[in-house]
């Protein structure tokens, strides 16, 4: 009995039909038609959720007249400080504690126990200690940051594969130069980890700070949108969020492109 | 002559030995192997072979060593890998160190190198040594070029590394990340960067066991080729007793944590593995080393390797030899 026969089908000659972004884009699509048909039909009131055209033109508006950008400005400046706040105590943790056994000692389990707080209920603290300014706000950023640093770099940094310590040192490298040219460089994968973990914290710690008492920033106008049931401006608030969080995970993925090209990973097919 | 300055590993205790230290230079006692290092001394090196060379560095030094250990110990949880092992090289001397999988071989060229300092005995090694590993342990996060030159002292440029990479035939390669290098490229970059620092002593360990039986012989010949250019002392760490013989002036074989048993090869250069005299001490060493000589074609795994390589090395290396070294 011969074999049925069947072609192989080169991948090329397959399905011309659709591309794929525009397949991927149908669904979305179809949810903000169906969301602008809800709303023009009035079985979604907008009480509850205002139409797709309503938040575009109230966008436009928030961003004509100003409320938007400077909301945006204050916003992105909190996150912006908290990080590089979060950031310098995380990682000079890390180091102390990643390169020595003392700094281990003496810092790594009362980091790890201060970890176990939920950053959040560190809020009420936070006003009594530093008020209702701008102090309480970012310190809340640079918590949520200096955990995720601090965890990342000194996993990264005890990660570092003790071959190359020790080819380091048959070539002559002193401690510093250990450091310099094999542990930091061997801890920068971790380190980018944890700066995208606390680019997320970060967001997440401004929404929580900002709705508590703010007048000014993306959460004070959140807040006051919700006082007047204004579910257009809530809407594009949360569009600011997303957005501004998308920008940030670009600018790490860029940062990682450029540093850790030397990386033998998958780096996707 | 080319090991005129030693740096003392510092044991926790050190044994007496029998000879006069030859004289100490400057900082003969390190506290790290960084501090063990420095710029070479002008003309410090002479041309390989076995007589010392009186007419520069250290005029009166009459027995030149470039490795001396004596009554040397290490223990790991009580076990003594190595106990009381005593080892002399000369200056320009190739040597082959074989032995049974976790004899102490690693051990011992780590002691050596100045990695490992929980020892007993007493250790003189030449200040500039060079130490290649198993795994070639490139920074992956450096060029090829700047893992070449990473450690050297003062601000050496870019030419020096080409220069190095170029004795191991891998000049286009400079520019390149480690994780694009092949095997045979990366363990050979590896070489460079044990070259560049010109030592007095090459520490390597077994630094051709991960490569593929082609490769291995371009690298084998690229280290007896530099050894000959070079003149420094050579201790290779290896499992092939074929690769000993053919390379080295005189092979060791460890066992219960001392050299058990030295031969000198006596074969003149290049060594065919066919000559009888080969084949001879090939029968004796793998009797040393506790398995039985190959007899016609009941052989081991290891000699199956050997023979395949030797028939690879005697019909296409010549012919392959160049596409290997582009190829790694
Ligand atoms: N860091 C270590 N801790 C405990 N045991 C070790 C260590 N390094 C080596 N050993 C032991 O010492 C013995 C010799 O090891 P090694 O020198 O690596 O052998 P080889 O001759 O195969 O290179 C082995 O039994 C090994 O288990
Ligand atoms: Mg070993």
């Amino acid at each position: 009995m011969s074999p049925v026969l069947e072609p192989v089908v080169p991948l090329s000659a397959r399905r011309r039909s659709v591309p794929r972004w525009l397949r991927r884009a149908t669904g979305p699509l179809a949810l903000l038609a169906l969301w602008q048909v809800c709303s023009a039909t009035g079985v979604l009131s907008p009480d509850t959720l205002a139409s797709p055209g309503t938040i575009a033109s109230t966008a436009a508006d928030m961003t004509r007249d100003g409320t938007l950008p400077d909301a945006m400005a204050v916003s992105v400046q909190r996150v912006a400080i908290g990080l590089a706040l979060g950031g310098l105590v995380g990682i000079a943790l890390a180091l102390l504690s990643g390169l020595s056994r003392l700094g281990e000692d003496l810092i790594d389990a009362s980091v790890q126990m201060l970890r176990s707080i939920p950053w959040v209920g560190m809020i009420p603290l936070f006003i009594i200690w530093l008020g209702i300014g701008e102090a309480p706000k970012i310190a809340l950023i640079a918590l949520g940051v200096a955990f995720h640093l601090y965890l990342n770099v000194y996993a990264g940094i005890r990660g570092v594969d003790t071959g190359l310590i020790e080819a380091g040192t048959a070539l002559g490298l002193n401690r510093w130069g250990l450091v310099r040219h094999v542990v930091l460089p061997g801890a920068l994968p971790g380190a980018m980890t944890g700066l995208r973990y606390s680019l997320a914290t970060a967001w997440l710690a401004l929404v929580f700070g900002e709705t508590i008492n703010a007048d000014e920033g993306i959460g004070f106008l959140l807040n006051r949108a919700r006082e007047f049931f204004q579910t257009d401006v809530i809407v594009v608030c949360l569009l600011v969020y997303a957005v501004l969080g998308l920008l940030a995970d670009f600018v790490v993925r860029t940062l990682e492109r450029l540093l850790l090209q030397w990386r033998p990973t998958f780096t996707g097919a | 002559m080319a090991t005129d300055v030693h740096g003392r590993i510092g044991p926790l205790e050190k044994t007496a030995i029998g000879r006069a230290p030859a004289p100490e230079v400057d900082a003969p006692h390190t506290d790290g192997p960084a501090s063990a290092r420095g710029p070479r001394p002008e003309g410090a090196r002479g041309p390989g072979g076995d007589t010392a060379d009186q007419s520069v560095g250290a005029p009166d030094e009459g027995a030149a060593v470039a490795i001396e250990v004596a009554g040397l110990s290490r223990s790991f949880g009580g076990r003594r890998v190595i106990d009381d092992l005593h080892l002399t090289v000369r200056p320009g001397e190739f040597v082959a160190l074989l032995g049974r999988s976790g004899c102490g071989k690693s051990t011992l060229l780590r002691v050596l190198a100045g990695l490992d300092r929980e020892i007993e005995g007493l250790v003189r090694v030449p200040r500039a040594r060079a130490v290649a590993f198993q795994q070639p342990r490139l920074m992956p996060w450096k060029r090829v070029w700047r893992n070449v030159l990473l450690g050297l002292p003062g601000r050496p440029d870019r030419t020096t590394a080409e220069r190095a990479l170029a004795e191991v035939g891998l000049t286009e390669r400079a520019t390149a990340w480690p994780k694009t290098l092949s095997g045979g490229e990366a363990q050979r970059a590896s070489l460079a960067r044990a070259l560049v620092r010109e030592p007095d002593l090459l520490l390597l360990d077994e630094p051709f066991g991960a490569l593929d039986a082609l490769t291995r012989i371009t690298a084998q010949r690229l280290v007896a080729d530099v050894w000959q250019r070079r003149g420094c002392a050579v201790l290779l760490v290896t499992h092939d007793v074929d690769e000993a013989v053919s390379l080295a002036d005189r092979v060791l074989v460890m066992d219960r944590g001392v050299i058990a048993y030295e031969t000198p090869v006596g074969l003149d250069r290049p060594r065919d593995a066919g000559d009888p005299a080969f084949t001879a001490l090939r029968a004796e060493l793998l009797d040393r080393l506790g398995v039985a000589a190959p007899v016609g074609p009941a052989v081991t795994a290891e000699a199956v390797t050997n023979a395949v390589s030797d028939a690879a090395s005697d019909v296409v290396s010549d012919v392959v030899s160049d596409a290997v070294r582009k190829e790694g």
